[in-house]
């Protein structure tokens, strides 16, 4: 198996180096160190010699992949695309083009991001997998008809809905809890409950659905046949034998996400006001910073490759079958 | 069988349920324990990019520092017009003028004679920074935080981390050290360009400092101190400890207003020094997140990513509420306060709250004190009267809720470029097409579908309250407005399709292509939200026959064509930085064009009469001479309409009955410092707004547990099917 993980790490090189280079073309060929001058620098009274002392210390000032003007290596080097992303690899992350340091503002927004993502994880997961439970469990029955009805519907509507419509009844018109921020320790715990039940329900029509379909692929099964002749009750037929054999696919969606829980969701962080990294990123393309884009590109595609990794890992737990060689 | 005693438990949590809302909100997002504390509750929508005073220019980052720095001016909060007073200096100074070999001159001398102008200004003894360790010193008078080690900021990662702090005076070197910053390499001060105009010797100083900088920092990006106090600079010197000169080349009494921002606030050489220190910047930890000032207020609480909280400076100086103002101002109880000292506001808690409709609820709840009129809650807020004029709804109203209105030092134009051989140019056709389409562009429209009736037409490039504005006929644009029942009427389209012809294109058509006349419009509005707009503006055209062609991109790209010139019409605006009209008609200076100027010039409009009277109108005091010089320069730009005047914006602010002493001020940006509130009626009013309602949780989880029981019983029914 540790043979199979650093093949797997190395296999990672490549991705990322190949990750860096197209985050770098998509971003460069969209904006110009210029453009990225003139939004840091404000749109009033901006001269261009403001913009070509912007460029040098912040580094832009020279060619983006090649170097004609240098020798050797230095060719390489000596450009915005090599001293620019390199340190990532060390995970130096640098400053930010508005000077912050972008590691330490990672470290600071992972936790709220963490605060939601969590406890939404958990607790959809469970839900999910109860009510697919429940619906398969009632196959061919009335409740599984229109059980799958409403997770369509569910599925059709916007998060956005979601995020509106709890906030209007939960928090405008029943007052129960507040309608967005954010606070640590104990005191989170009113700002994160109305977030986490919208980001359970608003993933209750799709998952539930998906899960059903697993667990019925499993519940025709000789194994499932087996189980319930020897007179075991339903719920220990699905809870002892189903759910186990239907966790292969489950986790294939899930563990690859856990990783990514720390990147945090856009939309739920931006309604509920919560400080996380969701938005993070999307400020800095809308400010143009491409440190910061840069950094949360490659710490994503770093995690996403480790959720990959933990993925087929945890096929060996819930599969003996599966080896990892 | 229930036991009778699980039925009185049950009975008492739901009472406990229901009744916990009578003493607490549950839905408040702040701690209880400041329930009725001082404490004024704002929001803001992104995080500030610096709180450097020689840096910022964003009204966002003058929220927070305008309450923290102290220019040595500001303006009046009651007056208008707007008037300059003095904030640490001892008086708004008068400048000596001089000639070129150095002798004093009359103050009447005439602007072309004056070579130099000399600011000499006084601050008062006995002002006071904010507590901060980059004064902290030990018993024996050494900083203690000055020379710090790596090891020394192991453990630091805000200043609320150094355990020691200290204070000291104002002095006027800490004035004359912060107009140098504007010259430092690395501070990039948007306002060093046109000071390089005026200021005497700092485009030689920015040098000087350059090459030092690089000598000094050998490659390093962050650690390095250049200490400016070395290096002497004859624009601005002190004089002795409470005063300091600033000398400029000619005359610009304008100077006076950039000295009221905080670009020309003090800046104490040890706090540059303290930040400069290796290892700070990595931390974060630099003049552009932790601004040091001697204002009513200090940053306690820097997150950007949540919250930022001023509270009120300990060491502030004695200012008192201002005693005067406008007639209207006693009556509407802005002078109660005379007298009083200031602030009246212990702290400020600003959450970061990026979505509209939160910020708008919370307001509504009470949980914000203040609040703009969002679109999303136009309807809900204001109704108009029959007159045309606006008021808060009956809602707003039964809540207490108060509207302030005042029309911004903004405009909002669509420009033509007037280099472009189609509607650029001085002929008297173009000048007819311009006219034309000026008239046919219904902005009055525009400001009632799309801005809810924030705003006013524009009838030229100046906004109301500035000097040269003029109210009533007198100020109308001639050439778009007629003067009807006491108030402009704009043209018929009639009349502008008669001078679209006599420009050479009856009923729009192009007689070359014999085609419709086809105009790229530019705009920086993308996105569906702007989509029914840049409909109304392709309809505007169409009634000329025009065709218009809509080339909308990114700001930057916007930027870019403007600055080549590659552009027909355009839309654009300007907010004033000072309240002189030399700000706004420094916009169709031909100097100051765009093209190969990279000026605010958009239009490139460059008409010699203009040119000449606004180089003699910007230099002079607001007399009868420099209103009717601008007078003179406004008939020549509506003749030219190099712009189709736009609209002035109305803002539009919503406060609490609990709030006081507000007068919306258009130039000020220190003005948390004159507001009251009043903690006791808001705690009242929050808690009878936001009683929680339990009963729809108490519903929902009844309907969860009872379409529960069908499912079990099912379940045991199939259980005992399978086991018969």
């Amino acid at each position: 198996m540790i043979g199979y993980i650093i093949r797997r790490l190395l296999y990672a090189i490549p991705i990322l180096i190949g990750v860096n280079l197209l985050t770098f073309a998509l971003f460069f060929f969209v904006n110009s160190p210029d453009d990225m001058a003139r939004v840091h620098l404000g749109g009033k009274r901006v001269t261009p010699e403001a913009i070509v002392k912007w460029k040098e210390d912040h580094g832009y000032n020279i060619p983006k992949f090649y170097n004609d003007a240098r020798q050797g290596t230095g060719k390489f080097t000596d450009t915005i695309f090599y001293k620019h992303s390199v340190k990532l690899f060390m995970f130096d992350f640098g400053r930010s083009d508005q000077g912050r340091d972008i590691a330490y503002d990672i470290s600071q927004r992972m936790w709220p991001s963490l605060a939601i993502a969590l406890p939404t994880f958990l607790t959809g997961l469970l839900v999910y997998i109860t009510f697919a439970m429940l619906i398969a469990f009632f196959r061919g029955t009335y409740l599984d008809y229109w059980g799958v009805v409403v997770c369509v519907v569910l599925m059709s509507v916007s998060t956005l809905f979601y995020v509106i419509g709890g906030q209007f009844l939960v928090s405008k018109l029943w007052h129960l809890v507040p309608i967005s921020g954010y606070d640590i320790g104990m005191e989170s715990f009113k700002f994160l409950i109305l977030p986490v039940i919208v980001g359970v329900v608003s993933g209750i029509g799709a998952s539930t659905r998906l899960y059903r379909t697993f667990f019925l692929e499993e519940i025709n099964k000789d194994y499932v046949r087996t189980a319930r002749a020897k007179g075991l009750s339903e719920l220990r037929v699905l809870f002892r034998h189903v759910l186990k054999n239907a966790m292969i696919p489950i986790l294939t969606g899930v563990v690859v996400v856990i990783p990514l829980l720390f990147t945090g969701s856009l939309i739920l962080e931006s309604f509920f006001g919560i400080p996380g990294l969701g938005s993070y990123t999307i400020d800095a393309i809308s400010s143009q910073d491409f440190a910061i884009v840069r950094a949360m590109v490659f710490l994503g595609s770093v995690l996403y490759i480790v959720g990959l990794m933990l993925t087929d890992l945890s096929y060996t737990l819930v599969d003996p079958r599966v080896r990892l060689e | 069988m229930i036991r009778p005693g699980a039925t009185r438990s049950t009975l008492l949590a739901i009472s406990l349920v229901f009744s916990a809302g009578a003493t607490a909100s549950w839905n408040n997002p702040y701690p209880a324990s400041e329930a009725k504390a001082n404490i004024l509750y704002s929001a803001f929508r992104e995080r500030p990019k610096t709180f450097d005073p020689a840096r910022a220019y964003s009204s966002n980052e003058y929220l927070f520092i305008a309450q923290i720095y102290e220019p040595p001016f500001q303006y009046h909060y009651l007056k208008r017009p707007y008037t300059l007073v003095p904030l640490t200096a001892v008086s708004v100074p008068t400048p000596g003028y001089l000639d070129r070999q150095g002798r004093r001159l009359p103050p009447n001398a005439p602007a072309g004679s004056i070579a130099y102008s000399v600011y000499e200004i006084r601050i008062r003894p006995g002002i006071y920074y904010q507590p901060h360790p980059a004064f902290a010193r030990d018993a024996g008078g050494r900083y203690l935080y000055q020379t710090l080690s790596p090891q020394d900021l192991a453990k630091i990662y805000t200043i609320g981390d150094f355990p020691q702090t200290g204070t000291r005076e104002l002095v006027a070197a800490d004035y004359v050290y912060q107009i140098k910053r504007l010259a430092h390499p690395k501070v990039h001060s948007p306002i060093l360009s046109v000071m390089n105009d005026y200021i005497v010797g700092i485009r030689e100083y920015a040098d000087t400092l350059k090459k030092e900088y690089e000598k000094i920092a050998g490659g390093r990006d962050t650690g390095v101190y250049l200490d400016l106090t070395q290096f002497p600079f004859a624009g601005a010197e002190e004089v002795d400890r409470y005063t300091y000169r600033v000398k400029i080349r000619g005359k610009y009494p304008q100077l006076l207003y950039w000295m009221a921002m905080p670009f020309f606030a003090p800046m104490p050489p040890e706090v540059d020094r303290f930040f400069s220190q290796p290892g700070m910047a990595e931390k974060n930890l630099t003049l552009d997140w932790y601004p040091v000032g001697s204002g009513a207020y200090m940053l306690t609480v820097n997150n950007p990513n949540r919250q930022m909280v001023l509270e009120r400076n300990p060491h502030y100086h004695e200012e008192l509420y201002p005693a005067e103002g406008e007639p209207e101002d006693g009556p509407a109880g802005l002078l109660a306060d005379a007298g009083k000292p200031m602030p009246f506001i212990d702290k400020v808690v600003f959450s970061l709250d990026k979505e509209s409709i939160p910020r708008w609820n919370k307001f509504l709840q009470g949980y914000y004190d203040r609040s703009a009129v969002l679109p999303e809650g136009f309807d809900q807020a204001i109704r108009f009267t029959g007159e045309g004029d606006t008021e808060v709804s009956d809602t707003m109203k039964q809540k207490g809720i108060r509207l302030l209105t005042s029309v911004a030092a903004s405009t909002y134009y669509l420009g033509f470029n007037m280099l472009d051989p189609v509607v650029g140019g001085y002929t008297e056709r173009a000048r007819k097409l311009r006219q034309a389409i000026s008239i046919a562009v219904d902005f009055e429209e525009q400001i009632s579908i799309f801005e809810n009736g924030r705003g006013i037409a524009a009838q030229g490039p100046l906004a109301p309250g500035i000097f040269g504005y003029r109210e009533g006929q007198a100020g109308i644009n001639p050439y778009v407005y007629d003067w009807a029942d006491g108030k402009p009427r704009r043209k018929p389209i009639e009349y502008a399709r008669q001078l679209l012809a006599q420009a050479g294109y009856p009923n729009g058509v192009d007689p070359a292509s014999g085609k419709p006349l086809s105009i790229n419009y530019e705009t920086p509005a993308i996105g569906p939200e702007r989509k029914a707009q840049l409909d109304w503006m392709l309809k505007q055209f169409s009634k000329l026959g025009i065709q218009l062609v809509v080339r909308a991109t990114d700001y930057n790209r916007f930027q870019e064509k403007m600055r080549k010139g590659d552009a027909q019409i355009y839309d654009w605006g300007w907010n004033a930085d000072y309240p002189d009209p030399e700000n706004f008609l420094f916009l169709l200076y031909g100097p100051n064009k765009k093209v190969g100027h990279d000026g605010e010039n958009a239009s490139n409009y460059d008409n010699p009469e203009f040119n000449r009277l606004f180089e003699r109108m910007k230099n002079m005091e607001n007399t009868p001479e420099r209103a009717r010089i601008i007078d003179q320069m406004l008939d020549i730009v509506r003749r030219d309409s190099p712009w189709i005047w736009g609209m002035h914006p109305k803002n539009f602010l919503l406060e609490h009955a609990w709030m006081s002493n507000t007068k919306l001020h258009n130039m000020a940006n220190n003005t948390l410092k004159y507001s009251r509130l009043d903690p006791e009626k808001r705690a009242e009013l929050r808690l009878a707004w936001n009683r929680p309602v339990v009963w729809p949780v108490v519903a929902v989880l009844g309907v969860l547990a009872a379409s529960a029981v069908p499912a079990v019983l099912a379940y045991r029914r199939r259980e005992r099917e399978k086991r018969r």
